[in-house]
This record gives structure tokens, C-alpha cells and sequence, in this order.
């Protein structure tokens, strides 16, 4: 069975596994992206994170995401995985891998896929500071939805 | 009756994941009217997106009782 390449999780990540789900006999390239958790954010110390998904929502997203790259790249393979739950300083939160026949695609995809994660996937970071805590894109409006839609795909 | 998903800030100020309204036939328009009125105290309900079936949707989208539909406050993963 094929293992399923997008996945919203607790566990900690293991990227090792996520980079088996894309290797590929026609692959010449490999890239993997890994976000992790930043202590210092404009000046305020984060001591830790909360991540929260809609997580069946959030796996259709990562899905559509890997579909896009796939689309736009043809012969790339994706695999995304994101953790949720409660997470320390330099935890990973997403691991990205994408491989492809000729680097330059693996690149572009792996850039591609952060970058929608941050517009269309439904999860949300509560960041715990030393002075309180705050959702992130919520109350402090880091992001919003200037055109009142997360925009579909239109590169 | 139509389920009401919250998330995040709306959940936490909310106080509970889901809300109830009674309603036969609404629009996503009619519900954010519903949570403005008898949830003050939930931050955002104009500027989340909403979905149904896992899928973002208009405002003008009709949810029909029994149906069910998530509001999403702007996205911070990654």
C-alpha cells in the first residue's frame, strides 16, 4: 500500500521517511525543506508553540498543494508533512520533500509548497512569549485576507 | 440544526469548537450575521473564510440543515 505522502501529525517529524515517500528511480534531484521553531520573532522571545489544524481540511490542502507542483512541474513527486500539538524551540513544524528529474524543478516546488502552506492550509500557530501568548494571523493580524479569499493558484 | 466549526482565536474565545444554529436554509453570509449577534465575543467572523466540505466558499453559498460549515481565521502554519 502506498504510504500517504500528506500528512498532519503530533509526532514529531522524521524527515528520513518523508525523503523515502518521494525517492524515485527517475529522480535526479532531491530537495527538503524544514521549518522549524524560531526563538526570537522581532525583538519578543518565543518559548514555545502550539500548532492547531482542521486536519482533515489541512490534509486536502497539502494534497491540492503537491497537486499544483506536480502540475506546474511535471515528473516532481511531493511529500508534506506538518506537526501540530505542542512543539519546543527548534522543533521541525513542516517538512517539505520534492524530487524531480532535473534539480531546478525540485527547487522551485519545494519554494512553491511553503509559500501555499502560508495561504491555503488551515492551520494556526499560538506563539507562547515570556509576557503572554497570542494566535498568530488572528488577533495581531500578521496575515489576513486582503482580497477577502485566500487567492486560487494563478502562476 | 447547522454545525458551526471554530478554530483557534474564534474557538478559544467562543469557549467551545462548535456552535448550533437553527436554521432550514442559510447562506454563509446569514451565519456570520448569527455569530455577530449572539457570539459578540468571537473575534473575526467577517474576516474568516468559510468552508464546506473541506473547501473554501462564498459567501452567498447556501448551507441547508444538518449541513455543517468551518470558519477559518487567516492561516499561520509553516
Amino acid at each position: 500500500m502506498e504510504q500517504k505522502r500528506y500528512r498532519v501529525t503530533e509526532e514529531p517529524l522524521d524527515s528520513g521517511a518523508i525523503i523515502q515517500r518521494v525517492t524515485d528511480k527517475n529522480a535526479g534531484a532531491v530537495t527538503v525543506f524544514i521549518g522549524t521553531v524560531r526563538e526570537m520573532t522581532k525583538g519578543k522571545r518565543t518559548l514555545s508553540l502550539t500548532y492547531e489544524a482542521y486536519v482533515p481540511m489541512a490534509e486536502k490542502k497539502l494534497a491540492q498543494i503537491g497537486a499544483e507542483i506536480e502540475e506546474k512541474w511535471p515528473g516532481t513527486i511531493t511529500s508534506i508533512e506538518h506537526r501540530i500539538g505542542s512543539l519546543a524551540i527548534s522543533d521541525a513544524a513542516v517538512v517539505i520533500a520534492v524530487s524531480s528529474p532535473h534539480r531546478d524543478a525540485s527547487f522551485k516546488g519545494s519554494r512553491f509548497a511553503i509559500e501555499r502552506i502560508k495561504e491555503i492550509v488551515p492551520i494556526w500557530k499560538k506563539e507562547h512569549w515570556e509576557d503572554g501568548s497570542t494566535w498568530i494571523g488572528d488577533q495581531l493580524e500578521t496575515t489576513s485576507y486582503a482580497e477577502g479569499a485566500p487567492e486560487e493558484d494563478k502562476s | 440544526m447547522i454545525r458551526i466549526l471554530l478554530f483557534a482565536g474564534m474557538k478559544e474565545a467562543a469557549g467551545t469548537d462548535q456552535l448550533e444554529m437553527e436554521a432550514e436554509h442559510v447562506s454563509v453570509s446569514d451565519i456570520r450575521l448569527f455569530m455577530k449577534e449572539n457570539y459578540p465575543e468571537i473575534p473575526g467572523t467577517e474576516r474568516a473564510m468559510a468552508a464546506v466540505d473541506e473547501e473554501f466558499v462564498p459567501d452567498q453559498e447556501i448551507i441547508r440543515a444538518g449541513g455543517t460549515v468551518a470558519f477559518i481565521p487567516p492561516v499561520s502554519g509553516g
